[in-house]
């Protein structure tokens, strides 16, 4: 039942948009490709246009001059109504409807589309299933008795109901409390790698542009784009002073968010285990980046740092200095190792893989190391490919 | 007061007491359960008044109301014109009418449409305008048309209001309708009049039109909940 999900590319030319009797634009010659199946991410301070760009795209507001296309047809060739049905439109407010249930909220466009009663049901309790929220507890209830997490995510249900190639979402976590707003981020992000639609996404959170964008579009007031890049490139090389204050003087923070600990140079450990000769220890010391052994069980999983009396004798004794820790996971963003690292008071730690065992050390001088090298390349992953590596 | 406690006294005798209670002018129970019957009569008139009016007035108030839905300047002078027939005196309206519509049911109608016109109108479009801004904006993104928008999204929301308004009119227009029968019309105003000064009369003909505004209202606040299952248990 459940039809291919399909995605369109979406393109801005030339956009402007003046309203009658002001001078200024509001938008000004906005051109930008989103391919499809792409998050593009529409940033910027409060009066950049961000909102009126996203909604020129369903032609809820008009568009002066220029043109935007959809999988190459303008959005002017159909009837305004029968563009919006094909489009997901979800916004910060939600705006569900209160009088009617969670199914027919959902059911809205199948139902202007005139789909047959069975299809709209198996898909409405498909998508409360495809958003977390339990299709028999969910249904029949009304939106005020949902909480606002749930009520968000009958939102984005709502608008992938007649699965729609393009969504655009206005803030829509913006009314969320942080804490669940990580987790919707996270969950719709997991969702979009399902689904792939393109989606115009507007926030003024750059943190949030950062996480959900694969593009990312500052614009300025008068609806100036002032870059339009990845993220990761957006924070190494920012197009202008307004974009470097942007994105903030911890750009080179944030920059730690978009990577994993897999995807560095980390340092080479000198693994030993109780009984180990001393001498092939020190051997692995003189080889390895750190002077310091890291004790480990027999499956390779950290004990602990050794003490210098550990080696006193011809065989390696178990007297540690220190314990393993904190352990940082292959997995880990880049981001939180370093504040593990900060939190701990420690300068080093081991890397585990999902198994337990060591496959390196992950040091302050390996994450600076990375910050100064990647400043000069661009060669960053994408922040949501969680794909392991071949 | 000693004349008032003794009929107070004699209503418990009832075959010569009734007679008696009558002449002494109180509160006669046994008068009431001989002469209920013709009471029955004016009642179904009343009703009849009352709902053709609201009816009526409702349909037209509804008219208006989409019409300054759609054309927002209108909304000014309806309400100025529809506030002006509200403040004439009822009783002068019945028969200022006279000459135009005769005597009769007919003129007391039109002057109580008149009455209602106000009550529902501004209720009708404070419901509509009080929809949220973002349900209609979600709903018109998603490609309802104003049509769509009108009829599955703003009417059902206004419900509550729409009926308020409508409650109110029902209780303003039985009251008023007791005074249908200066324009010649029925209803129970005529069985007060016809004996005003006798307290029995006045207190049953009266003690309906109380009651029948009750029953309206009633009936209404069973049907708004019967039609907005969604407010229940959740707090306005």
């Amino acid at each position: 039942m459940p039809e291919p999900s399909h995605a369109v590319e979406l393109e801005f030319r030339d956009v402007s948009k003046r309203y009658p009797g002001s001078e200024e634009s509001v938008i000004e010659h906005l051109s930008f490709d989103v391919p499809a199946g792409e998050i593009c991410v529409l940033v910027g301070p409060s009066g950049c246009g961000k909102t009126t760009a996203m909604r020129m795209v369903n032609r809820m507001i008009d568009i002066t001059d220029g043109d935007i296309l959809l999988g190459g047809e303008s959005v002017k060739a159909k009837s305004a109504a029968e563009l919006r049905r094909s489009i997901g439109y979800a916004i910060q407010q939600i705006g569900l409807f209160p009088h009617l249930t969670i199914a027919d909220n959902i059911a809205t466009v199948p139902k202007l589309l005139g789909w047959d009663k069975a299809r709209t049901r198996d898909r409405v309790d498909e998508l409360l299933e495809l958003v977390s929220l339990d299709p028999a507890e969910t249904r029949d209830r009304y939106p005020a008795q949902l909480s606002g997490g749930m009520r968000q995510r009958v939102g984005v249900a709502r608008a992938l109901a007649a699965d729609p190639p393009l969504m655009l979402m206005d803030e829509p976590f913006g009314a969320i409390d942080p804490i669940n707003r990580e987790r919707l981020q996270n969950e719709f992000l997991r969702l979009q790698a399902e689904i792939r639609k393109t989606i115009v996404f507007v926030t003024h959170d750059i943190d949030e542009a950062i996480k959900m964008g694969d593009k990312v579009a500052v614009l300025k007031k008068g609806g100036v784009l002032a870059q339009y890049a990845a993220p990761a490139e957006l924070l190494m090389a920012p197009a202008d002073q307004f974009v470097e204050d942007f994105v903030g003087a911890d750009r080179a923070l944030k920059r730690l968010a978009l990577q994993r600990v897999r995807d560095i140079d980390l340092w080479k450990a000198a693994v030993v285990q109780v009984g180990d000769p001393v001498d092939e220890a020190r051997a692995k010391i003189a080889d390895s980046d750190l002077p310091i052994p890291l004790l480990v069980d027999s499956e390779r999983r950290p004990i602990g740092w050794l003490s210098e009396g550990a080696m006193r004798a011809e065989r390696i004794r178990r007297d540690l200095r220190s314990p393993a820790e904190p352990l940082v996971e292959l997995d880990d963003i880049l981001r939180d190792a370093l504040s593990d690292l900060l939190a701990s008071e420690t300068r080093y730690a081991p890397v585990i893989d999902s198994r337990g065992a060591v496959t390196g050390i992950l040091s302050l001088e390996v994450i600076s190391h990375v910050l100064h090298d990647h400043s000069l390349s661009t060669s960053v992953a994408s922040n949501y490919d969680l794909m392991p590596a071949p | 007061m000693t004349a008032a406690v003794l009929a107070q006294l004699q209503i418990q005798d009832p075959n010569e007491g009734g007679a008696s209670c009558v002449a002494e002018n109180g509160f006669c129970p046994a008068w009431i359960a001989d002469n209920f019957d013709r009471y029955l009569g004016p009642l179904g008139e009343h009703v009849f008044l009352t709902v053709v009016s609201v009816v009526i007035g409702f349909t037209i108030a509804m008219a208006l109301a989409l019409l300054a839905h759609r054309r927002r300047w209108l909304t000014g002078p309806i309400i100025t014109t529809t506030g002006i027939m509200y403040a004439i005196p009822s009783v002068a309206a019945f028969f200022l009418l006279q000459p135009i519509t005769g005597l009769g049911n007919q003129t007391a109608i039109v002057a109580l449409v008149s009455y209602t016109l106000l009550i529902i109108f501004r209720n009708i479009t404070d419901g509509l305008r009080n929809v949220p801004a973002e349900i209609v904006d979600a709903a018109k993104g998603q490609g309802l048309t104003d049509g769509q928008i009108l009829r599955r999204v703003e009417l059902p929301l206004a419900v509550p209001e729409i009926m308020a308004g409508l409650r109110i009119a029902f209780s303003t227009t039985v009251g008023l309708a007791t005074l249908a029968v200066f324009a010649g019309g029925g209803g129970l105003g005529s069985e007060i009049l016809t004996d005003r000064f006798f307290q029995s009369n006045v207190v049953v003909a009266g003690g309906l039109a109380v009651l029948l505004a009750a029953g309206f209202d009633l009936i209404l606040l069973a049907v708004q909940k019967a039609i907005t299952p969604w407010q229940r248990g959740v707090p306005a």
